[in-house]
């Protein structure tokens, strides 16, 4: 079976997941998004690279912030870029995934950003795609179910990059829902695959996939015993609809057990960064006074999102 | 018509034959083995040399989709596949729409299929009315216009009080209860098996023990009710010691196996191939090995196809979306002579576990052998011959199965229904 998402060539023909995706074109994202930063300082945010191409911002399921990021990165590379909701439109009619992805590629779309709600609907995508001879449109994943959010698990890697200069000498926490969390599969498959030596996960045994030890990370159960020690503390986002039920009892008992606080943290390394994808709930999984923070990275993660995602869509666009 | 099956190597598991001999049929009976009848002439000849003469298949679970779901498949295109697939008799799921609970509707169902003139069919009837595991079927009833055994299908009944009963009530009359034992609690939005790669993949789980507890409580109730049960698609390698168990402590239980289970993991989803989605799900390469080594020492009594033709609209969408199941009758033989080869298991042995076996659990007297007097249903195979599975030699209205584009072994030259020439590679 071939990586769906590397072309003949081992290049990136599409971008649906991180695991499994060869370090050196990681790093290659990495570096190619760096001079993407700086566009955004100039008088004139615009670049020529995708001029001419359209981009479809294709969203079964809500999402601001990450279409909005996508949106400028295509547009400061000078895309047309067209958003589709269609959470609230075709497929509530009863058109299949598939042929809004045929209208689409009727109106000449050159590529396609998903975010849906079920694990592995870009795949469907990008296979069907290539079965029908379309190699010239592109993919990216922007979120898929609990699976893959690639773009969001390289800006972190970016952010890791940015301050913490190298991955070989890092401890990394990833702190919370594990379980539903697309963001912590990408961050999971991107730190190990970029050598970073040990990769923790802590939250309740209820928010933790089953073996999800074999993706190569030490389960911790306290905050206390895992956050010691730590260069990176990656906070994850809690669903509201998993507060209160069979997996956990309260909003409170996860802030107690599970929410950063800055007592918390004092036991990660003095100079250890404070990740978290956003939206953030305060006093669920992150105090105020820690998302506020001196060692907060909250908000240039968001900076760099833009740039990776440029990075991404320039050099999926390049061939 | 008066046929002669010469030069072919007869393989009959129940009557433990594997030789040449030639094989007479007279006026749709089998009338001699190895040596003609009194004054027979032949009216048709076929000539098996190289090919292997055995009873027709015998399936413990085939969807054909009527009533209810023609969108997907037809008793005429289901039937079609069977007779390609050497399939003379088929055990049918009462999940139609309106589901197997009427005797009426058993009647309609077994005389379509009787007019079509092909497979033999045999309705297996709901357990309790409609499915919804509240009010027992008449089952007596159900039994008068063909049902051979009672189920559940896909859908458990939750209140263990009403399942007890259930059992209770079919054990009154000595009939089989077949189940496929899923804790719907514990499989509740799953979509995989619950391990690492679901995990991976960020596809919700199906935990083994969603099989282990649902079949727990059916064993236990089996003992207490003395009910006759058949323990329908198992997925799990632990499921097996608990059936032994029960085995041990009196309890009258038999069990199948899908074909592809015995060949396929959760590994096998590679990049969310919705083919790889099925109920119960594909488990870890150790369930399917025991599963494939029960089967070859017996404790697995028969295999069966799970055949479930799925339209393409409904199998090309996301994972979690797609509709489970995959089409089978045309696979059932070759993926049976395929594990076969992987155990190097005698062929006779083999052919007994889609044969006599399964025509033992589903009570069918008349089919699943080639005594002298009985039907003459009739699967003549070429066990050496591969065939490219695609989209197009699939008669199945259904063109769902990982299987597609591979090579698998055996392939079926002849089919005969009572006695009559149903399927013919030669034309």
């Amino acid at each position: 079976m071939r990586n769906p998402q590397l072309n003949k060539h081992g290049e990136l023909q599409h971008l649906l997941t991180l695991d499994g995706l060869p370090r050196a074109i990681i790093t290659q994202i990495l570096d190619t998004a760096a001079p993407f930063t700086e566009v955004a300082e100039r008088e004139v945010k615009k670049l020529p690279l995708l001029r001419g191409k359209s981009v479809f911002n294709l969203f079964f399921e809500n999402s601001t912030r990450t279409r909005t990021t996508f949106e400028i990165a295509a547009k400061r590379l000078s895309a047309d870029v067209i958003n589709l909701n269609v959470a609230t439109s075709s497929t509530k009619k009863g058109e299949t995934l598939l042929d809004t992805v045929d209208n689409l590629c009727a109106m000449h779309a050159d590529m396609f950003v998903v975010r849906h709600e079920s694990s592995g609907a870009p795949y469907l995508i990008a296979q069907h795609l290539e079965n029908t001879g379309r190699d010239h449109i592109h993919v990216v994943n922007a979120g898929d179910g609990r699976h893959a959010h690639p773009t969001q698990g390289l800006l972190d890697m970016y952010t890791i990059r940015h301050y913490k200069k190298e991955f070989h000498n890092l401890t990394v926490a990833i702190v919370g829902d594990v379980l539903h969390s697309r963001v912590a599969r990408s961050q999971i498959a991107a730190l190990t695959t970029l050598g970073v030596p040990e990769v923790r996960v802590i939250g309740p045994k209820t928010l933790l996939p089953t073996d999800v030890e074999k993706m190569g990370v030490r389960v911790f159960h306290s905050m206390e015993e895992g956050l010691k020690g730590v260069d990176v503390v990656m906070m994850l986002r809690l669903q509201n609809e998993r507060m209160n039920g069979a997996l956990l009892p309260s909003p409170q008992e996860f802030f107690k057990v599970w929410g950063l606080t800055a007592e918390k943290l004092a036991l990660a390394k003095p100079d250890a960064i404070v990740m978290h994808p956003g939206p953030m709930n305060r006093g669920v999984e992150i105090d105020s006074a820690v998302a506020d923070g001196g060692q907060a990275v909250i908000l240039p993660q968001v900076t760099f999102g833009i740039a990776v995602r440029m990075a991404v869509m320039s050099m999926l666009g390049s061939h | 018509m008066n046929i002669h099956i010469q030069n072919g190597r007869l393989i009959d598991p129940a009557n433990k034959i594997d030789a040449q001999h030639d094989l007479y049929i007279v006026d749709g009976k089998i009338a001699g083995v190895g040596t003609a009848p009194a004054g027979f002439s032949a009216q048709r000849t076929i000539d098996a040399s190289g090919l292997v003469v055995a009873p027709g298949l015998i399936d413990l679970a085939a969807r054909l989709r009527e009533p209810g779901f023609e969108y997907k498949a037809t008793l005429e295109s289901e039937m079609d596949a069977a007779m390609a697939g050497g399939v003379t008799s088929l055990a049918i799921p009462p999940d139609t729409d309106p589901v197997l609970d009427e005797p009426g509707l058993v009647e309609m169902l077994c005389y379509r299929a009787k007019k079509l003139n092909r497979a033999h069919v045999y309705p297996v009837g709901a357990l309790t009315i409609g499915l919804k595991g509240e009010q027992l079927s008449e089952m007596a009833e159900l039994v008068e216009a063909g049902c051979v055994a009672f189920s559940q299908a896909n859908t458990p009944i939750l209140d263990t009080r009403v399942l007890g009963r259930a059992m209770q009530y079919a054990a009154t009359f000595g009939f089989r209860v077949w189940l496929q034992p899923l804790d719907i609690f514990l499989a509740k939005g799953g979509v995989a098996h619950d391990g690492e790669v679901a995990s991976r993949l960020g596809l919700p789980g199906i935990p083994a023990s969603s099989e282990i507890i649902a079949l727990y409580t059916y064993l236990r109730l089996a003992r207490q009710t003395g009910a006759r049960l058949h323990i329908t698609r198992l997925s799990c390698a632990e499921s097996l010691d608990l059936i032994e168990r029960a085995r041990a402590e009196g309890v009258d239980v038999t069990c199948d196996v899908a074909a592809h289970y015995l060949h396929l993991s959760d590994m096998d989803i590679g990049y969310f191939n919705p083919h790889c989605h099925v109920i119960p799900p594909y488990r870890s390469q150790r369930d399917r090995q025991a599963l494939a080594q029960a089967v070859a020492d017996g404790r697995i009594n028969a295999i069966c196809s799970d055949h479930t033709p799925v339209d393409d609209d409904a199998k090309q969408a996301p994972f979690s979306e797609s509709e489970p199941g995959n089409t089978g009758l045309e696979l059932l033989l070759p993926l049976t002579l395929k594990w076969a080869a992987e155990y190097k298991l005698p062929l006779i042995d083999a052919l007994a576990r889609i044969t006599s076996e399964a025509a033992k659990i589903a009570g069918i007297a008349k089919g699943g052998h080639l005594s002298v007097g009985t039907r003459a249903d009739v699967c003549i195979f070429d066990p050496d011959a591969h065939q490219l599975i695609s989209r197009s030699m699939l008669k199945s209205q259904g063109k769902n199965t990982p299987f597609l584009g591979l090579e698998l072994p055996g392939k079926v030259r002849y089919t005969l229904v009572e006695g009559s020439v149903m399927y013919d590679t030669q034309i």
